[in-house]
């Protein structure tokens, strides 16, 4: 088997934009869920309610599509009527830290047998572009015509205080570390967490003057330090800039968790 | 074979529930519904079964769903404040034909109103709360006994038409403590098979399709989306819209005198009482009390959907009669169906109706 015999073909072409990242994630986690050796007769891919949550729809496994916010707590509901059930969450920054904020907070106490992955492009890109919880300050959308005035959520942050086994974060441009990452992500017992930074050229590029995909993409690459590198520098008694996004392994650990097949 | 026990109505539905096969318990704690919570908490670990305590109704419904799917009899019970709160999920179960239990044990609302006393005030809301065309089943018991028998009922009608069933209880029923026959077995029905795996949500003559199950190999894409016979999203095409909400709705109301339960009393009567939950008891007592005027009774068990043939078994009604515990939302219901007068009688605040003040009405049409 390849990442190719995961996808259920007769669903393409998929409803996303031409550049839009969200693919290039499908890509790295069906790799990963390939590569580790699951069965599809035996994954389970849930999402809630986004562009990014119409992914499930496009992997040939069990899915379930629910309501804005609240896949974790379905998730939660088949993992723990049926362990042996592999089960994955796709799901957006709205999704996951604005309506569906509480759930996941609650899973990663839990720490329940999860794998939770985020594509974070910083906006709501399915309702045209309104302001998220991760959009950053100063940065446009619909809802904020004037640049946002709330400072965003750091989600690794808040799934490594919350009680989650594995925390990541990489950016769409990182394909390899991003793959391996899932791939730690889906060996963790207990909740994993992986942020992916997306592009959407479609409602945030366009506002926020990135004239093309590319130039999204290279903005990621300039502004991601790796955590090693800026855990040193800080304790060098160096400040990094604020708009610093910090990539690789946040947290790894075996805290108790729930849910894990016997 | 059976044994006698004396126990709380909450008591008799986690132990229905239980032996119905219930095997998933998703909830958050609310009066007056909690020691079904509770109790489910206790036993479920015990019979290989699964508790978990959401962080909100939202999530409670949720997990049950994602249980179901998993291939679990699943249930929550909540009340008033909790139950406005699955609305969405609610619809969600029944866009995807999700077989599930939710209890309300009814108090007094609106909004926080009264946790500690009963009331009926949910019964439309179960019925229309959520958005779109759509209609769920709903069981009302009026004893320790119903709480139990109707429990089991309800996870078959939830299994057979894969609908989400209520059982819309109140807090008096809940919690009184009655004398109770609980059988040793119960008669339990089965999800359909799939016939046609490519095309899951098919549905025969019946209008029900089979369920796929996850974890069985049928990659099903179970989707809240408007969607084809395959489950994929199909969103702008209005005939398919058309016709999925349309067999969604038809499978329940097309059989609505077959799921219709009730109970009669003296149907040759002219004066004839209608109720459903705690106000059936002042009822019975009341014609207890008066057993020389002859007075017809209809108890409802089954509110939704309305099988209006059980008004026909009173041919010689001239009244209809109708307490309820709110301000008269089944007396609206039934006067759709009928030309006789339906006069409600309605008590909000958390007492019963008095038999005496049943029969002082009563009075003034004999
Ligand atoms: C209860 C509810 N509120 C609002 C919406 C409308 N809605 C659909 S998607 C969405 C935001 C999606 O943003 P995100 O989760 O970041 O996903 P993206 O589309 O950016 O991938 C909103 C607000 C909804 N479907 N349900
Ligand atoms: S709107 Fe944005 S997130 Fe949605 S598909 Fe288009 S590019 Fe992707």
């Amino acid at each position: 088997m390849s990442g190719d015999d995961w996808l259920r073909k007769d669903r393409l072409p998929h409803i996303w934009c031409a550049g839009c990242g969200n693919g290039t994630v499908v890509n790295c986690t069906l790799a990963a869920v390939d590569e580790i050796g699951w069965q599809r007769a035996n994954t389970v891919f849930v999402s809630g309610i986004g562009c990014s949550s119409r992914a499930p729809g496009y992997v040939l496994t069990d899915s379930l599509h629910t309501t804005h916010g609240r896949a974790i707590a379905f998730a939660t509901g088949v993992k723990l009527a049926d362990p042996s059930l592999n089960v994955v969450v796709i799901t957006g920054d709205g999704d996951l830290a604005a309506i569906g904020g509480n759930h996941f907070i609650h899973a990663c106490r839990r720490n329940i047998d999860l794998t939770v992955i985020c594509m974070n492009n910083q906006i709501y890109g399915m309702t045209g572009g309104q302001g998220s919880p991760t959009t950053p300050m100063g940065k446009l959308s619909t809802t904020t015509p004037f640049g946002s005035v709330e400072p965003a959520f750091d989600l690794t942050e808040l799934a490594k205080a919350a009680g989650a086994n594995y925390v990541a974060r990489w950016t769409g441009f990182h394909v390899k570390e991003l793959t391996k990452a899932i791939f730690s992500g889906l060996s963790t017992k207990g909740l994993a967490f992986i942020e992916v930074l997306v592009q959407c050229p479609t409602n945030y590029g366009r506002r926020n003057k990135y004239r093309s995909v590319t130039d999204q993409i290279d903005y990621m690459k300039t502004h991601s330090v790796l955590k090693q590198k800026a855990d040193r520098l800080r304790e060098e008694g160096n400040e990094l800039p604020e708009d610093t996004i910090i990539l690789g392994e946040i947290v790894k650990r075996s805290l108790p968790a729930m849910g894990v097949r016997k | 074979m059976s044994r006698v026990e004396f126990w709380q109505g909450n008591t008799a539905c986690a132990e229905g529930a239980l032996a119905a096969g219930c095997r998933f318990f998703g909830g958050y704690p609310i009066t007056p519904s909690t020691e079904i919570a509770e109790h489910m908490a206790r036993s479920l670990p015990k019979a290989g079964g699964v508790f978990v305590q959401m962080e909100d109704e939202i999530g409670g419904i949720a997990s049950v769903i994602g249980a179901s799917w998993a291939g679990k009899r699943a249930m929550t019970a909540t009340s008033g404040p909790g139950f406005s709160l699955m609305m969405e999920n609610i619809g969600f179960a029944l866009m995807t034909e999700t077989p599930c239990v939710i209890v309300n044990i009814q108090r007094g609302g609106p909004s926080t109103g009264q946790p500690t006393m009963a009331g009926q005030g949910d019964m439309l809301q179960c019925r229309y709360g959520s958005h779109g065309d759509i209609s769920p089943i709903a069981l009302v018991p009026a004893s320790v006994e119903e709480m139990y028998s109707l429990t089991v009922h309800a996870f078959n009608l939830a299994d057979i038409y894969r609908v989400p069933v209520f059982i819309m209880a109140d807090e008096i029923i809940g919690h009184m403590r009655e004398r109770i026959e609980v059988p040793d077995k119960v008669q339990l029905s089965e999800r359909k098979p799939v016939i046609d795996p490519t095309h899951p949500f098919r549905a025969g003559c019946d209008l029900i399709p089979g369920f796929p199950t996850f974890g069985k190999g049928y990659a099903v894409h179970v989707t809240g989306l408007t969607h084809d016979d395959r489950g994929y999203p199909c969103t702008t095409n209005p005939e398919m819209h058309e016709k999925l909400v349309t067999r969604l709705f038809n499978k329940v109301e097309s059989v609505r005198d077959e799921i219709s339960l009730f109970e009669t009393i003296n149907t040759d009567s002219k004066v004839v009482f209608i109720s459903y939950g705690a106000p059936a008891r002042a009822v019975e007592q009341m014609l207890h009390d008066h057993p020389e005027a002859q007075i017809g009774h209809l108890r409802l068990k089954t509110v939704w959907p309305f099988g209006e043939r059980c008004l026909s078994q009173f041919p010689n009604a001239e009244v209809f009669l109708f307490p309820e515990l709110n301000l008269g939302q089944i007396s609206r219901e039934i006067e759709r169906h009928t030309r006789i007068p339906v006069i409600s009688i309605p008590k909000i605040g958390g007492n019963l109706h008095l038999p005496q003040e049943l029969w002082e009405i009563t009075e003034r049409y004999l």
